[in-house]
């Protein structure tokens, strides 16, 4: 008699229980990799390999993650974040994201690095319908909703930037003589690309040498000395930040003082033009979307002062003038916001609706004026930037925040 | 004419580069007979040292000396440690050795010092050399002393009781343990004046090409072609072999059209084999005499 | 006798001399492997079986360098080359041409057979460190050829190519990952019946001859250039087969794919599995593609040194590989039974 007591109000209890989820169902919705207590994120980065120095993203990443779950989390729902290994090895990319898809179940592959990388896993994530979210490349191809839906970049495009440079150089300097220096690679062709579309009929004229040095060469001189003999007004140097240093160092050691514009990859203040050396960086152009982290410019700038306090809490000891500390962090941020947006509806597809519906977000650490937009139809988030100039040991920004939306081909 | 005194200048200049990593290549073959795929990431690791002690304040000259015994030390201590164990085992596993040790220390400095580029100094200042700004006084004195080196090697392995020591208990081991010889403790020997060799290499290269944890991956491939090319068995073919590819390089990327700049290195490396094909010992490596 | 001279004694001390019979597994074991090979893929997940379907693979292309360093004597750094030519030959053919996959095997073996013997030819003249290097510049250079401007049309260049993964065919019903993982299957345990079969034979014979003694060898009759060039065409035909089976696996072909470390993973995987133990290469293969897992399961910042470590342990544990406790076993084995 006990017995059946207990079981009607167990029976009782469990159909209140059904019928409040039940409820609960009709205003929460779910993919697989998130639930009412955690939201799984799955990412890749070159950890080991040669790429190894951009594992610092993913590190930021994790670290920030960390922040956001100690403070209470997403809607109440904390982040788990998989990071993985991929070498910067396209084979070994697909064998990592399909971990995470099929074995780590995530609920979208965040920020994973490199274009090599990201070509390998599109068409795979796109066939899953699951999002490939704020790519870590800046190849043009990202912003390609009509195609691949699923898959979107962050950072502005290498051949929108390259664009603002060959038109500054158009309205400043029509007759300038200009060589470009390059990276025999997809980071280096798209600037190029980029630089001839922006002069556009006159690419041909003005553009008197293009040189490309492979990542393995370990010193480009003989290339600096190849380039100086053409003689030209104007170097643009489409590099990675060690041969971006060595090609200011170089150039000034050979007394020769052209106008130099450096892609905003290896505009860092502390791990290209103070390793060149200041005197040698004066006068070099560049454009930027991020602030430095060891440009003195920031240090009361309330972004900033977030950043620092983050990196001093969760990452002591991090290197303060590595731009890739900056760019994890801006990444971080805008997928969180984009999460809380999605509100209790953490679909997939509600993900990629609020990844395309920030409007004039602006996280800690982008340039003042530098904001995030995106739509059904853009899918590149940041798009604007701001040409600067190096002056004594700091960048200063000059002129209006410049738009370069690219349409993939 | 001046493009190509030109390019000949600053091929000499990054064939110095090329010179005095492929120094330490001879002497580790010479201790060994092999070649040590973690040498670039060793001479690294010396080099990120005398930078840090010059971080807490240590003079460049003090920084430089302690760096090189240490680097002594490590070489021999890593054979002791390491290696030893795996002298009976084939030779291919040695080489899967010098593998891993290639990535433990890659992997350390990178954790260690971070992989952003450092800005390290240079005993003889960076302005034009004798009026030419193609090499620099840097250069210049890497240059000298790679030759300086190459001297006192010369003398070592030709002169002293020690060095012929050495040569011996790499080339006829079993003869060199009936003589008398400790051919066990002549390896680590030799590996410790290679890793201290390979520390001055990192120390005048890094002003060159920056500080990084893999700085000397692209220094490893040339300077090993280099050695190749002048003959394992010679510092003199070595050094020589350096400055040769540093040149070919400049030239094939400025003087052959089309592909000749995206392809520099594929054609010196081409280069070099062809060389190989016709002199199988290198340019001024000794002759192989074969034996069944 | 000069250091130079330590060279051509160096080769023939490289590689240990494996007797023919003691390159394979016995009838036995080779079953019981084949039945789980067979019966695995219907109890994992798809990513588990491609994960698999890769193991096959690399262990092809370990087997390869195998037939050349544990069968001829020669060593190379430079197998990436031929997996990339197999598998642009793949991904050109299939996305240029619409060739079927299954076809645009045979002819990426063709292709590189032919580079392969080609490249034999200067590799003949070369021994020892002075080959390692002319292999190492093969690596070196190929991503570089890939990239050339003049060849972007068909390579795709530095973007690489996509490749379209194929249905099962007939109407099956497994799932794509799965028939390629049967497919694959085939194919490598047709290959490696070929090689057991080669290496016993009159070529395998004159390989093992020039790897134990080049110039005995020659004296007494073999044919040292002719079979030099032939171990380098085999070892590079399957390779190359190993590379479009791995480009439709991963469905992209890119210059970033087939680096010097692609190379050296490949060297590793020989060296562990043990070198002239055709069975060995599945266990190297094994450890190039879980190894680095499991070290960035320990650390991720430091992951390499990590990898370095348990490098380290095994080659001291079995300097001689997988081919060691292959041996210990079966003398464990022997013992018990008389016992």
């Amino acid at each position: 008699m006990f017995l059946a007591r207990i079981l009607r109000t167990t029976a009782l209890v469990t159909a209140v229980a059904t019928l409040t989820s039940g409820a609960a169902l009709a205003q929460k919705k779910y993919d697989t990799g998130a639930s009412d207590t955690e939201i799984k994120i799955g990412n890749i980065m070159p950890y080991s390999g040669p790429a190894s120095a951009y594992g610092i993203i993913g590190k930021t990443e994790e670290a920030y993650f960390k922040m956001i779950n100690d403070k209470g989390g997403i809607n109440g729902r904390k982040i788990t974040y998989v990071t993985y290994d991929d070498a910067y090895s396209p084979p070994k990319a697909v064998e990592q994201v399909r971990k995470l898809v099929e074995s780590d179940e995530v609920l979208a592959v965040f920020n994973p690095l490199g274009t090599p990388s990201n070509s390998a896993i599109q068409k795979y994530l796109n066939a899953k319908k699951i999002p490939q979210l704020f790519v870590a490349t800046g190849a043009t191809k990202w912003n390609d909703p009509k195609n691949f839906p699923w898959t979107m970049g962050w950072q502005p495009s290498y051949q929108s930037e390259a664009q603002i440079y060959a038109k500054w150089l158009m309205k400043e300097k029509p007759d300038a003589k200009v060589a470009i220096l390059y990276q025999n690679d997809d980071f280096g062709k798209d600037y190029l690309k980029g630089t001839k579309d922006g002069f556009g009929a006159k690419a041909a004229s003005s553009i008197i040498l293009e040189e490309s040095y492979e990542v393995s060469e370990p010193s480009i001189d003989g290339h600096i000395v190849k380039i100086k003999a053409a003689n030209p007004d104007v170097l643009l140097i489409y590099t990675t930040p060690k041969f971006g240093a060595q090609t200011i160092k170089k150039t000034a050691e050979l007394g020769w003082k052209p106008l130099q514009i450096i892609t905003n990859v290896s505009a860092s203040v502390g791990s290209v033009m103070k390793p060149a050396g200041f005197e040698a960086s004066q006068g070099v152009l560049s454009a930027a979307y991020a602030k430095d982290g060891a440009d003195s410019r920031w240090a009361d700038d309330a972004g900033m002062k977030k950043w620092t306090e983050f990196l001093d809490k969760y990452m002591p000891g991090a290197d303060k003038t590595d731009s890739s500390v900056v760019y994890g962090y801006g990444a971080a941020q805008t997928l969180v916001k984009a999460l809380e947006q999605c509100g209790d509806d953490l679909t997939r597809a509600n993900l990629m609706k609020q990844a395309a519906s920030l409007k004039d977000f602006a996280p800690d650490t982008l340039l003042p004026g530098v904001k995030i937009n995106t739509g059904p139809n853009d899918f590149a988030p940041i798009s604007q930037l701001q040409m600067q100039r190096f002056k004594g040991e700091k960048w200063e920004q000059f002129g209006d925040i410049l738009s370069g939306d690219v349409a993939p081909e | 004419m001046e493009l190509f005194t030109n390019q000949v200048l600053a091929g000499i200049a990054t064939g110095a580069i090329y010179a005095c990593m492929a120094l330490a290549v001879v002497m580790i073959y010479q201790a060994i007979d092999h070649l040590n795929f973690a040498q670039g990431e060793m001479a690294m690791f010396s080099t990120f040292i005398s930078w840090q002690l010059m971080q807490w304040g240590v003079s460049y000259w003090a920084a430089f000396a302690i760096t090189l015994v240490f680097s002594f030390i490590a070489g021999i201590a890593i054979e002791r440690i390491l290696f030893k164990p795996l002298t009976k085992a084939p030779v291919l596993t040695n080489v899967a050795g010098f593998i891993a040790l290639f990535a433990i220390i890659n992997s350390s400095a990178g954790l260690i010092w971070d992989f952003t580029i450092k800005q390290y100094p240079t005993p003889f200042g960076s302005s034009p050399f004798l009026g030419s700004q193609l090499i620099s006084t840097h250069q210049a004195g890497m240059i000298g002393v790679t030759v300086m080196l190459l001297v006192a090697l010369y003398f070592f392995f030709q002169y002293t009781r020690i060095g012929l020591a050495m040569r011996a208990a790499a080339s006829v081991p079993e003869s060199a343990r009936l003589v008398g010889i400790n051919t066990s403790w002549m390896i680590a020997l030799g590996w410790g004046m290679a890793t201290a060799i390979g520390a001055i290499a990192g120390m005048l290269i890094a002003p060159v090409v920056f500080l990084e944890p893999n700085m000397m991956g692209g220094v490893l491939i040339y300077g090993f072609a280099a050695a190749v090319l002048g003959g394992l068995t010679s510092p003199f073919g070595a050094v020589v072999g350096g400055f040769l590819v540093g040149i070919f390089e400049n030239l094939a990327g400025t003087y052959i059209p089309g592909v000749g700049n995206e392809l520099k290195l594929p054609i010196a490396l081409a280069l070099i084999i062809s060389v190989l094909v016709v002199k199988p010992a290198g340019l001024f490596g000794r002759h192989i005499v074969k034996r069944v | 006798m000069s250091a130079a001279e330590e060279v051509v004694a160096e080769g023939h001390q490289a590689v240990a001399a494996v007797p023919k019979r003691g390159m394979t597994l016995g009838t036995g074991t080779s079953l019981v492997v084949l039945a789980a090979l067979l019966i695995m893929p219907i109890f994992v997940k798809n990513f588990i079986i491609f994960q698999m379907t890769m193991l096959l693979i690399y262990g092809l292309a370990v087997l390869a360098l195998n037939i050349l360093t544990g069968g001829s004597g020669q060593f190379s750094l430079g197998q990436s080359a031929f997996y990339a030519v197999g598998a642009y030959t793949t991904a050109v053919l299939m996305e240029h041409f619409n060739v079927n996959y299954a076809l645009t095997l045979p002819i990426a073996g063709v292709v590189c057979f032919a580079f392969g013997f080609l490249f034999g030819q200067p590799a003949l003249r070369l021994s020892g460190v002075y080959l390692a290097l002319a292999t190492f510049a093969l690596a070196t250079a190929m991503p570089q050829l890939l990239k050339l401007n003049f060849l972007e049309h068909w390579t795709g260049g530095v973007q690489g190519l996509v490749v379209t993964k194929p249905d099962a065919p007939f109407g099956l019903p497994m799932s794509q990952d799965m028939w390629l993982y049967y497919f694959t299957l085939v194919v490598v345990i047709a290959i490696y019946i070929f090689a057991v079969n080669l290496l016993r034979s009159r070529s395998g014979r004159a390989f093992m001859a020039i790897r134990d003694n080049e110039i005995a060898a020659s004296a007494m009759g073999v044919d040292v250039a002719l079979y030099k060039t032939l171990a380098f065409g085999v070892s590079a035909a399957i390779t190359g087969i190993a590379g479009s089976l791995g480009a439709i696996a991963v469905q992209f072909v890119a210059p970033d794919s087939y680096t010097i470390t692609l190379a050296i993973s490949l060297f590793l995987g020989m060296v562990v599995g043990g070198v002239g133990w055709l069975p060995g290469s599945i266990v190297g293969a094994a450890f190039i593609i879980f190894v680095p897992n499991i070290a960035e399961g320990i650390s991720k910042g430091l992951s390499g040194a990590v990898f370095g470590v348990l490098l380290f342990l095994v080659i001291y544990l079995v300097p001689h590989g997988a081919r060691q406790v292959a041996i210990l076993g079966q003398k464990l084995a022997g013992k018990l039974r008389k016992n």
